[in-house]
Protein backbone atom coordinates (compact mmCIF):
# COMPACT_ATOMS: atom_id res chain seq x y z
CA UNK A 1 0.00 0.00 0.00
CA UNK A 2 3.13 2.17 0.34
CA UNK A 3 3.80 1.83 -2.70
CA UNK A 4 0.86 3.30 -3.86
CA UNK A 5 0.91 6.16 -1.93
CA UNK A 6 4.44 6.59 -3.28
CA UNK A 7 3.11 6.67 -6.32
CA UNK A 8 0.24 8.69 -5.65
CA UNK A 9 2.30 11.29 -4.16
CA UNK A 10 4.66 11.07 -7.36
CA UNK A 11 1.66 12.15 -9.78
CA UNK A 12 0.67 14.92 -7.68
CA UNK A 13 3.55 16.56 -7.60
CA UNK A 14 4.01 16.00 -10.97
CA UNK A 15 0.46 17.84 -11.78
CA UNK A 16 1.81 20.40 -9.02
CA UNK A 17 4.98 20.91 -10.64
CA UNK A 18 4.10 21.53 -14.15
CA UNK A 19 1.34 23.76 -13.06
CA UNK A 20 3.22 25.77 -11.67
CA UNK A 21 5.94 25.41 -14.41
CA UNK A 22 3.24 26.47 -16.99
CA UNK A 23 2.46 29.79 -14.66
CA UNK A 24 6.42 30.53 -14.67
CA UNK A 25 7.55 29.69 -18.22
CA UNK A 26 8.80 32.35 -20.67
CA UNK A 27 7.67 32.12 -23.79
CA UNK A 28 4.31 31.57 -24.48
CA UNK A 29 4.74 28.43 -26.55
CA UNK A 30 6.47 26.66 -23.92
CA UNK A 31 3.72 27.69 -21.60
CA UNK A 32 0.99 26.14 -23.81
CA UNK A 33 2.96 22.56 -23.83
CA UNK A 34 3.38 22.89 -19.78
CA UNK A 35 -1.08 23.21 -19.96
CA UNK A 36 -1.10 20.06 -22.31
CA UNK A 37 1.45 18.31 -20.14
CA UNK A 38 -0.69 19.17 -16.63
CA UNK A 39 -3.70 18.01 -18.38
CA UNK A 40 -2.09 14.90 -19.41
CA UNK A 41 -0.84 14.66 -15.91
CA UNK A 42 -4.50 15.53 -14.82
CA UNK A 43 -6.73 12.97 -16.69
CA UNK A 44 -4.30 9.69 -15.82
CA UNK A 45 -4.98 11.00 -12.01
CA UNK A 46 -8.97 10.89 -12.76
CA UNK A 47 -8.03 7.52 -13.33
CA UNK A 48 -6.73 6.74 -10.54
CA UNK A 49 -9.55 7.95 -8.44
CA UNK A 50 -11.97 5.89 -10.75
CA UNK A 51 -13.75 8.74 -11.89
CA UNK A 52 -12.84 7.33 -15.93
CA UNK A 53 -15.79 9.85 -17.47
CA UNK A 54 -13.67 12.55 -16.02
CA UNK A 55 -10.35 11.55 -17.28
CA UNK A 56 -11.99 11.10 -20.98
CA UNK A 57 -13.45 14.91 -20.86
CA UNK A 58 -9.98 15.65 -19.12
CA UNK A 59 -7.79 14.01 -22.11
CA UNK A 60 -10.25 15.52 -24.79
CA UNK A 61 -11.13 19.27 -23.82
CA UNK A 62 -8.61 19.84 -21.23
CA UNK A 63 -5.40 18.52 -22.86
CA UNK A 64 -6.38 18.23 -26.20
CA UNK A 65 -9.25 20.86 -27.57
CA UNK A 66 -8.35 23.96 -24.81
CA UNK A 67 -4.26 23.38 -25.79
CA UNK A 68 -4.77 23.81 -29.39
CA UNK A 69 -7.09 26.61 -28.80
CA UNK A 70 -4.78 28.74 -26.93
CA UNK A 71 -1.91 27.31 -28.84
CA UNK A 72 -3.89 29.16 -32.53
CA UNK A 73 -3.98 32.39 -29.84
CA UNK A 74 -0.56 32.53 -29.42
CA UNK A 75 -0.25 32.36 -33.17
CA UNK A 76 -2.40 34.93 -34.15
CA UNK A 77 -0.95 37.48 -31.72
CA UNK A 78 2.23 37.51 -33.68
CA UNK A 79 3.27 40.93 -34.17
CA UNK A 80 0.38 43.07 -32.87
CA UNK A 81 2.75 43.79 -29.61
CA UNK A 82 0.62 46.85 -28.63
CA UNK A 83 -2.42 44.89 -28.45
CA UNK A 84 -0.84 42.30 -26.09
CA UNK A 85 0.71 44.80 -24.01
CA UNK A 86 -2.40 46.21 -23.94
CA UNK A 87 -4.35 43.36 -22.73
CA UNK A 88 -1.46 41.72 -20.62
CA UNK A 89 -3.01 42.61 -17.04
CA UNK A 90 -0.85 44.51 -14.52
CA UNK A 91 1.49 43.35 -11.59
CA UNK A 92 -1.24 44.22 -9.52
CA UNK A 93 -4.00 42.58 -11.16
CA UNK A 94 -2.05 39.02 -11.29
CA UNK A 95 -1.40 39.61 -7.72
CA UNK A 96 -5.27 39.96 -6.95
CA UNK A 97 -6.47 36.81 -9.40
CA UNK A 98 -3.67 34.88 -7.68
CA UNK A 99 -4.98 35.30 -4.24
CA UNK A 100 -8.30 34.94 -5.28
CA UNK A 101 -7.53 31.50 -6.76
CA UNK A 102 -5.63 30.77 -3.73
CA UNK A 103 -8.24 31.77 -1.92
CA UNK A 104 -10.71 29.24 -3.50
CA UNK A 105 -8.36 26.69 -3.87
CA UNK A 106 -8.04 26.56 0.14
CA UNK A 107 -11.54 26.89 1.11
CA UNK A 108 -12.08 23.99 -1.22
CA UNK A 109 -9.28 22.07 0.27
CA UNK A 110 -10.59 23.20 3.76
CA UNK A 111 -14.00 21.89 2.88
CA UNK A 112 -12.45 18.41 1.56
CA UNK A 113 -10.26 18.07 4.83
CA UNK A 114 -13.49 18.38 6.64
CA UNK A 115 -15.96 16.05 5.01
CA UNK A 116 -17.47 14.01 7.62
CA UNK A 117 -16.55 10.20 7.32
CA UNK A 118 -18.28 8.37 5.14
CA UNK A 119 -18.39 11.79 2.67
CA UNK A 120 -22.23 12.45 2.24
CA UNK A 121 -22.93 11.19 -1.34
CA UNK A 122 -25.87 10.92 -4.16
CA UNK A 123 -24.33 8.32 -5.54
CA UNK A 124 -26.71 5.67 -4.93
CA UNK A 125 -29.92 7.60 -5.27
CA UNK A 126 -28.28 8.44 -9.00
CA UNK A 127 -27.58 4.68 -9.60
CA UNK A 128 -31.16 3.81 -8.66
CA UNK A 129 -32.50 6.56 -11.17
CA UNK A 130 -30.43 5.58 -14.14
CA UNK A 131 -32.05 1.66 -14.04
CA UNK A 132 -35.57 3.18 -15.52
CA UNK A 133 -34.24 5.12 -18.29
CA UNK A 134 -32.02 1.95 -19.50
CA UNK A 135 -28.78 4.13 -19.20
CA UNK A 136 -25.83 1.87 -17.74
CA UNK A 137 -23.82 4.29 -16.65
CA UNK A 138 -25.13 6.77 -13.87
CA UNK A 139 -22.96 9.63 -15.22
CA UNK A 140 -24.99 9.97 -18.22
CA UNK A 141 -28.18 9.76 -16.22
CA UNK A 142 -27.53 12.24 -14.09
CA UNK A 143 -26.45 14.41 -17.21
CA UNK A 144 -29.15 13.91 -19.01
CA UNK A 145 -32.48 13.52 -16.89
CA UNK A 146 -31.56 14.09 -13.09
CA UNK A 147 -29.73 17.39 -14.08
CA UNK A 148 -30.81 17.93 -17.41
CA UNK A 149 -31.29 21.63 -16.87
CA UNK A 150 -27.52 22.11 -16.68
CA UNK A 151 -26.62 19.88 -19.70
CA UNK A 152 -29.02 21.69 -21.27
CA UNK A 153 -27.46 25.31 -20.55
CA UNK A 154 -23.39 23.94 -20.62
CA UNK A 155 -25.33 23.24 -24.94
CA UNK A 156 -26.68 26.50 -25.07
CA UNK A 157 -23.06 28.22 -23.93
CA UNK A 158 -21.40 26.21 -26.84
CA UNK A 159 -23.30 28.22 -29.30
CA UNK A 160 -22.87 31.43 -27.58
CA UNK A 161 -19.12 30.63 -27.87
CA UNK A 162 -18.67 30.26 -31.59
CA UNK A 163 -20.75 33.72 -31.42
CA UNK A 164 -18.29 35.31 -29.61
CA UNK A 165 -15.37 34.12 -31.94
CA UNK A 166 -16.96 35.37 -35.07
CA UNK A 167 -18.06 38.71 -33.70
CA UNK A 168 -14.16 39.19 -33.68
CA UNK A 169 -13.83 38.95 -37.23
CA UNK A 170 -12.73 42.23 -39.27
CA UNK A 171 -16.07 43.45 -40.65
CA UNK A 172 -14.42 42.94 -44.68
CA UNK A 173 -13.90 39.06 -43.45
CA UNK A 174 -17.30 38.06 -42.21
CA UNK A 175 -18.97 35.31 -44.40
CA UNK A 176 -15.58 34.07 -45.28
CA UNK A 177 -13.91 30.75 -44.02
CA UNK A 178 -12.40 30.79 -40.51
CA UNK A 179 -8.95 29.82 -39.42
CA UNK A 180 -5.25 30.86 -40.92
CA UNK A 181 -4.67 29.28 -44.35
CA UNK A 182 -3.09 26.76 -44.60
CA UNK A 183 -0.45 25.76 -47.49
CA UNK A 184 -2.19 22.80 -49.55
CA UNK A 185 0.29 19.72 -49.32
CA UNK A 186 0.18 17.52 -51.90
CA UNK A 187 2.51 14.98 -50.62
CA UNK A 188 4.31 14.21 -47.21
CA UNK A 189 3.72 12.84 -43.84
CA UNK A 190 1.08 15.54 -42.76
CA UNK A 191 -1.43 14.86 -46.18
CA UNK A 192 -1.15 11.17 -45.22
CA UNK A 193 -2.08 11.74 -41.86
CA UNK A 194 -4.84 13.78 -42.98
CA UNK A 195 -6.29 11.22 -45.18
CA UNK A 196 -6.05 8.39 -42.74
CA UNK A 197 -6.49 9.30 -39.37
CA UNK A 198 -10.07 10.62 -40.20
CA UNK A 199 -11.88 7.95 -41.40
CA UNK A 200 -10.66 5.86 -38.18
CA UNK A 201 -11.08 8.96 -36.21
CA UNK A 202 -14.43 9.57 -37.04
CA UNK A 203 -15.83 5.92 -35.99
CA UNK A 204 -13.69 6.36 -32.74
CA UNK A 205 -15.49 9.51 -32.00
CA UNK A 206 -19.24 7.97 -33.00
CA UNK A 207 -18.14 4.75 -30.69
CA UNK A 208 -16.69 6.85 -27.96
CA UNK A 209 -20.42 9.15 -27.78
CA UNK A 210 -21.96 5.93 -28.56
CA UNK A 211 -21.02 4.00 -25.79
CA UNK A 212 -21.73 6.76 -23.26
CA UNK A 213 -25.28 5.29 -22.61
CA UNK A 214 -23.67 2.62 -20.76
CA UNK A 215 -19.87 3.06 -20.08
CA UNK A 216 -17.91 6.42 -19.71
CA UNK A 217 -17.89 8.46 -22.51
CA UNK A 218 -20.46 10.77 -24.17
CA UNK A 219 -21.28 13.14 -26.47
CA UNK A 220 -18.59 16.17 -25.50
CA UNK A 221 -15.78 13.58 -25.57
CA UNK A 222 -17.02 12.24 -28.91
CA UNK A 223 -17.44 15.02 -30.14
CA UNK A 224 -13.76 16.49 -30.04
CA UNK A 225 -12.55 13.78 -31.73
CA UNK A 226 -14.96 14.17 -33.97
CA UNK A 227 -14.09 18.11 -34.17
CA UNK A 228 -10.60 17.08 -34.48
CA UNK A 229 -10.87 14.93 -37.40
CA UNK A 230 -12.74 17.38 -39.32
CA UNK A 231 -9.83 19.95 -38.70
CA UNK A 232 -7.24 17.70 -39.41
CA UNK A 233 -7.55 18.40 -43.58
CA UNK A 234 -8.32 22.07 -42.94
CA UNK A 235 -4.48 22.28 -41.53
CA UNK A 236 -3.32 20.13 -44.44
CA UNK A 237 -4.57 22.16 -46.68
CA UNK A 238 -6.66 19.36 -48.46
CA UNK A 239 -10.45 20.75 -47.38
CA UNK A 240 -11.75 23.95 -46.74
CA UNK A 241 -13.87 24.91 -43.77
CA UNK A 242 -17.13 25.73 -44.70
CA UNK A 243 -18.04 29.55 -44.64
CA UNK A 244 -19.32 30.60 -41.41
CA UNK A 245 -22.45 32.40 -43.22
CA UNK A 246 -23.17 28.41 -44.73
CA UNK A 247 -26.76 27.41 -43.60
CA UNK A 248 -25.80 23.71 -42.79
CA UNK A 249 -22.78 24.96 -40.59
CA UNK A 250 -25.30 27.10 -38.52
CA UNK A 251 -27.42 23.97 -38.41
CA UNK A 252 -25.01 21.88 -36.85
CA UNK A 253 -24.39 24.25 -34.49
CA UNK A 254 -27.49 24.84 -33.25
CA UNK A 255 -28.90 21.42 -33.77
CA UNK A 256 -28.25 19.67 -30.33
CA UNK A 257 -29.28 22.66 -28.17
CA UNK A 258 -32.60 22.76 -30.63
CA UNK A 259 -33.35 18.97 -29.97
CA UNK A 260 -32.77 19.18 -26.20
CA UNK A 261 -35.01 22.51 -26.00
CA UNK A 262 -38.01 20.99 -27.81
CA UNK A 263 -37.37 17.60 -26.27
CA UNK A 264 -37.50 19.69 -22.71
CA UNK A 265 -40.66 21.52 -24.11
CA UNK A 266 -42.37 18.48 -25.05
CA UNK A 267 -41.99 16.75 -21.83
CA UNK A 268 -44.84 19.81 -20.38
CA UNK A 269 -47.23 17.22 -22.91
CA UNK A 270 -45.99 13.91 -22.38
CA UNK A 271 -44.51 14.02 -19.40
CA UNK A 272 -44.03 15.86 -15.95
CA UNK A 273 -43.18 18.90 -16.77
CA UNK A 274 -39.82 20.64 -18.51
CA UNK A 275 -36.79 18.23 -18.94
CA UNK A 276 -38.96 15.16 -17.63
CA UNK A 277 -38.96 12.15 -20.84
CA UNK A 278 -42.32 9.95 -20.24
CA UNK A 279 -40.98 6.11 -19.26
CA UNK A 280 -41.54 4.16 -22.16
CA UNK A 281 -39.83 6.28 -24.17
CA UNK A 282 -36.73 7.97 -21.81
CA UNK A 283 -33.98 5.82 -23.72
CA UNK A 284 -34.97 6.50 -27.44
CA UNK A 285 -35.23 10.71 -26.72
CA UNK A 286 -32.03 10.80 -24.81
CA UNK A 287 -30.13 9.07 -27.84
CA UNK A 288 -31.78 11.24 -29.93
CA UNK A 289 -30.67 14.61 -27.95
CA UNK A 290 -27.03 12.81 -27.56
CA UNK A 291 -26.96 12.31 -30.94
CA UNK A 292 -28.16 15.67 -32.37
CA UNK A 293 -25.88 17.17 -29.30
CA UNK A 294 -22.52 15.32 -30.95
CA UNK A 295 -22.79 16.62 -33.81
CA UNK A 296 -23.29 20.26 -32.23
CA UNK A 297 -20.05 19.95 -30.16
CA UNK A 298 -18.29 18.93 -32.86
CA UNK A 299 -19.08 21.77 -35.46
CA UNK A 300 -18.61 24.03 -32.33
CA UNK A 301 -15.16 23.05 -30.96
CA UNK A 302 -14.08 22.55 -35.11
CA UNK A 303 -15.14 26.38 -35.19
CA UNK A 304 -13.96 27.48 -31.94
CA UNK A 305 -10.38 26.05 -32.58
CA UNK A 306 -10.50 27.07 -36.55
CA UNK A 307 -11.48 31.11 -34.73
CA UNK A 308 -12.95 34.18 -36.75
CA UNK A 309 -12.68 34.29 -40.43
CA UNK A 310 -9.42 35.20 -41.72
CA UNK A 311 -10.11 35.18 -45.40
CA UNK A 312 -12.33 35.96 -47.71
CA UNK A 313 -13.44 33.23 -50.12
CA UNK A 314 -13.04 33.88 -53.72
CA UNK A 315 -16.33 34.74 -55.22
CA UNK A 316 -16.59 31.60 -57.28
CA UNK A 317 -15.96 29.23 -54.76
CA UNK A 318 -18.73 30.63 -53.01
CA UNK A 319 -21.11 30.21 -55.62
CA UNK A 320 -20.10 26.91 -55.71
CA UNK A 321 -20.62 26.09 -52.65
CA UNK A 322 -23.91 27.34 -53.28
CA UNK A 323 -24.50 24.92 -56.52
CA UNK B 1 0.78 -10.52 -12.72
CA UNK B 2 -1.63 -8.13 -11.48
CA UNK B 3 1.88 -6.58 -9.74
CA UNK B 4 3.87 -7.36 -12.75
CA UNK B 5 1.54 -4.94 -14.90
CA UNK B 6 1.22 -2.28 -11.78
CA UNK B 7 5.08 -2.23 -11.46
CA UNK B 8 5.52 -1.75 -15.08
CA UNK B 9 3.11 0.95 -15.34
CA UNK B 10 4.65 3.02 -12.77
CA UNK B 11 8.01 2.53 -13.99
CA UNK B 12 6.82 4.19 -17.46
CA UNK B 13 4.98 6.69 -16.42
CA UNK B 14 8.65 7.46 -14.07
CA UNK B 15 10.40 7.56 -17.06
CA UNK B 16 8.41 9.84 -19.11
CA UNK B 17 7.92 12.02 -16.08
CA UNK B 18 11.91 12.39 -16.02
CA UNK B 19 11.42 13.45 -19.53
CA UNK B 20 9.45 16.28 -19.03
CA UNK B 21 12.88 17.98 -17.68
CA UNK B 22 13.02 17.94 -21.67
CA UNK B 23 9.79 19.98 -21.55
CA UNK B 24 11.53 22.89 -19.01
CA UNK B 25 14.84 22.49 -20.67
CA UNK B 26 14.01 23.05 -24.10
CA UNK B 27 16.07 24.40 -25.82
CA UNK B 28 14.00 24.72 -28.94
CA UNK B 29 10.12 24.28 -29.23
CA UNK B 30 10.88 20.68 -30.84
CA UNK B 31 12.15 19.46 -27.75
CA UNK B 32 9.46 20.51 -25.74
CA UNK B 33 7.03 18.70 -27.81
CA UNK B 34 8.90 15.87 -28.03
CA UNK B 35 8.47 15.55 -24.46
CA UNK B 36 5.03 15.92 -24.30
CA UNK B 37 4.43 13.56 -27.10
CA UNK B 38 6.68 10.83 -25.27
CA UNK B 39 4.11 11.79 -21.89
CA UNK B 40 1.50 10.91 -24.32
CA UNK B 41 2.93 7.62 -25.41
CA UNK B 42 3.76 6.85 -22.06
CA UNK B 43 0.54 8.09 -20.62
CA UNK B 44 -1.27 5.46 -23.10
CA UNK B 45 1.08 2.63 -22.13
CA UNK B 46 0.73 2.91 -18.48
CA UNK B 47 -2.95 3.46 -18.89
CA UNK B 48 -3.29 0.20 -20.90
CA UNK B 49 -0.99 -1.37 -17.89
CA UNK B 50 -3.25 -0.61 -15.56
CA UNK B 51 -6.47 -1.49 -17.51
CA UNK B 52 -5.25 -5.05 -17.94
CA UNK B 53 -4.35 -5.26 -14.34
CA UNK B 54 -7.49 -4.13 -12.83
CA UNK B 55 -9.57 -5.50 -16.07
CA UNK B 56 -11.50 -2.28 -16.22
CA UNK B 57 -12.27 -2.21 -19.60
CA UNK B 58 -13.42 1.52 -19.75
CA UNK B 59 -9.75 2.97 -19.33
CA UNK B 60 -8.48 1.47 -22.72
CA UNK B 61 -11.06 3.85 -24.27
CA UNK B 62 -9.17 6.24 -22.42
CA UNK B 63 -5.84 5.27 -24.11
CA UNK B 64 -8.02 5.08 -27.24
CA UNK B 65 -8.73 9.07 -27.04
CA UNK B 66 -5.18 10.04 -26.25
CA UNK B 67 -3.99 7.99 -29.07
CA UNK B 68 -6.21 9.77 -31.80
CA UNK B 69 -6.03 13.65 -30.02
CA UNK B 70 -2.36 13.22 -28.95
CA UNK B 71 -1.71 12.54 -32.74
CA UNK B 72 -3.74 14.97 -33.96
CA UNK B 73 -2.70 17.40 -31.00
CA UNK B 74 0.93 17.14 -31.83
CA UNK B 75 0.34 18.17 -35.69
CA UNK B 76 -1.34 21.16 -34.76
CA UNK B 77 1.21 22.24 -32.83
CA UNK B 78 3.92 21.54 -35.92
CA UNK B 79 1.82 23.83 -37.78
CA UNK B 80 1.04 26.69 -35.10
CA UNK B 81 4.61 26.69 -34.68
CA UNK B 82 4.98 27.66 -38.26
CA UNK B 83 2.51 30.48 -37.83
CA UNK B 84 4.43 31.87 -34.56
CA UNK B 85 7.60 31.52 -36.92
CA UNK B 86 10.62 30.56 -35.11
CA UNK B 87 10.57 33.11 -31.92
CA UNK C 1 0.58 -23.02 -21.04
CA UNK C 2 -0.77 -20.51 -19.07
CA UNK C 3 2.44 -20.28 -18.08
CA UNK C 4 3.91 -20.14 -20.50
CA UNK C 5 1.58 -16.84 -21.99
CA UNK C 6 2.37 -15.41 -18.56
CA UNK C 7 5.73 -15.19 -19.10
CA UNK C 8 5.74 -14.22 -22.76
CA UNK C 9 3.59 -10.87 -21.68
CA UNK C 10 5.96 -10.27 -18.74
CA UNK C 11 8.87 -10.71 -21.18
CA UNK C 12 7.44 -8.33 -23.18
CA UNK C 13 5.64 -5.77 -20.92
CA UNK C 14 9.28 -5.12 -19.10
CA UNK C 15 11.19 -5.02 -22.74
CA UNK C 16 8.48 -2.15 -23.05
CA UNK C 17 8.94 -0.45 -20.35
CA UNK C 18 12.36 -1.10 -20.68
CA UNK C 19 12.33 0.90 -24.63
CA UNK C 20 10.47 3.64 -23.03
CA UNK C 21 13.21 4.22 -20.35
CA UNK C 22 16.12 4.05 -23.28
CA UNK C 23 14.07 6.57 -25.53
CA UNK C 24 13.78 8.97 -22.34
CA UNK C 25 17.87 8.73 -21.23
CA UNK C 26 17.82 9.50 -25.32
CA UNK C 27 15.54 12.35 -24.89
CA UNK C 28 16.90 13.52 -21.97
CA UNK C 29 20.97 13.03 -22.87
CA UNK C 30 21.32 12.97 -26.94
CA UNK C 31 23.09 16.19 -28.14
CA UNK C 32 21.06 17.53 -30.40
CA UNK C 33 17.19 18.01 -31.62
CA UNK C 34 17.51 15.67 -34.16
CA UNK C 35 19.24 13.08 -32.58
CA UNK C 36 16.61 13.75 -29.65
CA UNK C 37 13.60 12.84 -32.19
CA UNK C 38 15.70 9.87 -33.22
CA UNK C 39 15.19 8.48 -29.65
CA UNK C 40 11.72 9.68 -28.82
CA UNK C 41 10.03 7.40 -31.79
CA UNK C 42 11.99 4.22 -30.22
CA UNK C 43 9.88 4.61 -27.45
CA UNK C 44 6.81 5.10 -29.39
CA UNK C 45 7.44 2.29 -31.83
CA UNK C 46 8.86 -0.24 -29.64
CA UNK C 47 8.39 0.83 -25.99
CA UNK C 48 4.19 0.64 -27.02
CA UNK C 49 4.00 -1.85 -29.44
CA UNK C 50 6.02 -4.61 -26.91
CA UNK C 51 3.71 -3.64 -24.07
CA UNK C 52 0.57 -3.95 -26.63
CA UNK C 53 1.99 -7.17 -27.96
CA UNK C 54 2.19 -8.70 -24.24
CA UNK C 55 -1.14 -7.47 -23.32
CA UNK C 56 -2.60 -8.78 -26.06
CA UNK C 57 -3.05 -12.49 -24.37
CA UNK C 58 -4.50 -11.44 -21.16
CA UNK C 59 -6.83 -8.82 -23.45
CA UNK C 60 -10.58 -10.17 -22.36
CA UNK C 61 -12.19 -10.56 -25.55
CA UNK C 62 -11.69 -9.87 -29.80
CA UNK C 63 -12.79 -6.46 -29.11
CA UNK C 64 -10.53 -5.30 -26.25
CA UNK C 65 -7.67 -7.22 -28.54
CA UNK C 66 -8.27 -5.29 -31.44
CA UNK C 67 -8.80 -1.70 -29.51
CA UNK C 68 -5.08 -2.65 -28.23
CA UNK C 69 -3.57 -3.11 -32.06
CA UNK C 70 -5.53 0.09 -33.69
CA UNK C 71 -3.87 2.30 -30.80
CA UNK C 72 -0.58 1.22 -31.28
CA UNK C 73 -1.34 1.81 -34.99
CA UNK C 74 -2.45 5.32 -34.40
CA UNK C 75 0.37 5.86 -31.94
CA UNK C 76 2.97 4.53 -35.14
CA UNK C 77 1.28 6.95 -37.71
CA UNK C 78 1.10 9.59 -34.86
CA UNK C 79 4.09 9.88 -33.83
CA UNK C 80 6.13 9.06 -37.50
CA UNK C 81 3.57 11.98 -38.83
CA UNK C 82 4.72 14.30 -35.73
CA UNK C 83 8.59 13.20 -35.90
CA UNK C 84 8.67 14.18 -39.47
CA UNK C 85 7.42 17.60 -39.19
CA UNK C 86 8.87 18.42 -35.36
CA UNK C 87 12.08 16.88 -37.61
CA UNK C 88 11.41 19.59 -40.68
CA UNK C 89 10.71 22.45 -37.89
CA UNK C 90 13.94 21.85 -36.00
CA UNK C 91 15.98 21.84 -38.94
CA UNK C 92 14.44 24.78 -40.27
CA UNK C 93 15.27 26.20 -36.57
CA UNK C 94 18.90 25.76 -36.51
CA UNK C 95 19.05 27.32 -39.77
Amino acid sequence: MTAGLLFDLMMALAVLGTAAWTLAARTQFAAVIGFVATGLLLSLVWVRLGAVDVALTEAAIGAGATGVIILYVVARLRGGTAEISAATPSRAQRALAALLAVAVGGVLALAVLNLPDPAPSLAEAALAGSAPLGLGNPVSAVLMAHRGLDTLLESVVLVFAVLAVWSMAADHRWGGAPGPVFRREESGPLSLLARVLPPVGIVVGIYIAWVGADAPGGKFQGGTILAAMWILPWIAGLARPPSITDWRLRLMIAAGPLTFLCVGLAGFAVADGFLSYPPSFAKPLILLIEAAMTLSVAAALACLIAGPPERRLPPESMAADRR
Amino acid sequence: MTQLLLLAAALVLLTVLAGLWRVLRGPQRADRLMAAQLLCTGGIAALLLVAAAYGIEAIVDVALLLALLGAFTSVAFVMAARLVGSR
Amino acid sequence: MSVVIGIFSAVCVLAGAFFFLAGTVGLIRFPDTLSRVHALTKADNLGLGLIVLGLLPLASGAGVALKLVLIWALVLVGGATAAQLIGAAAAKDER
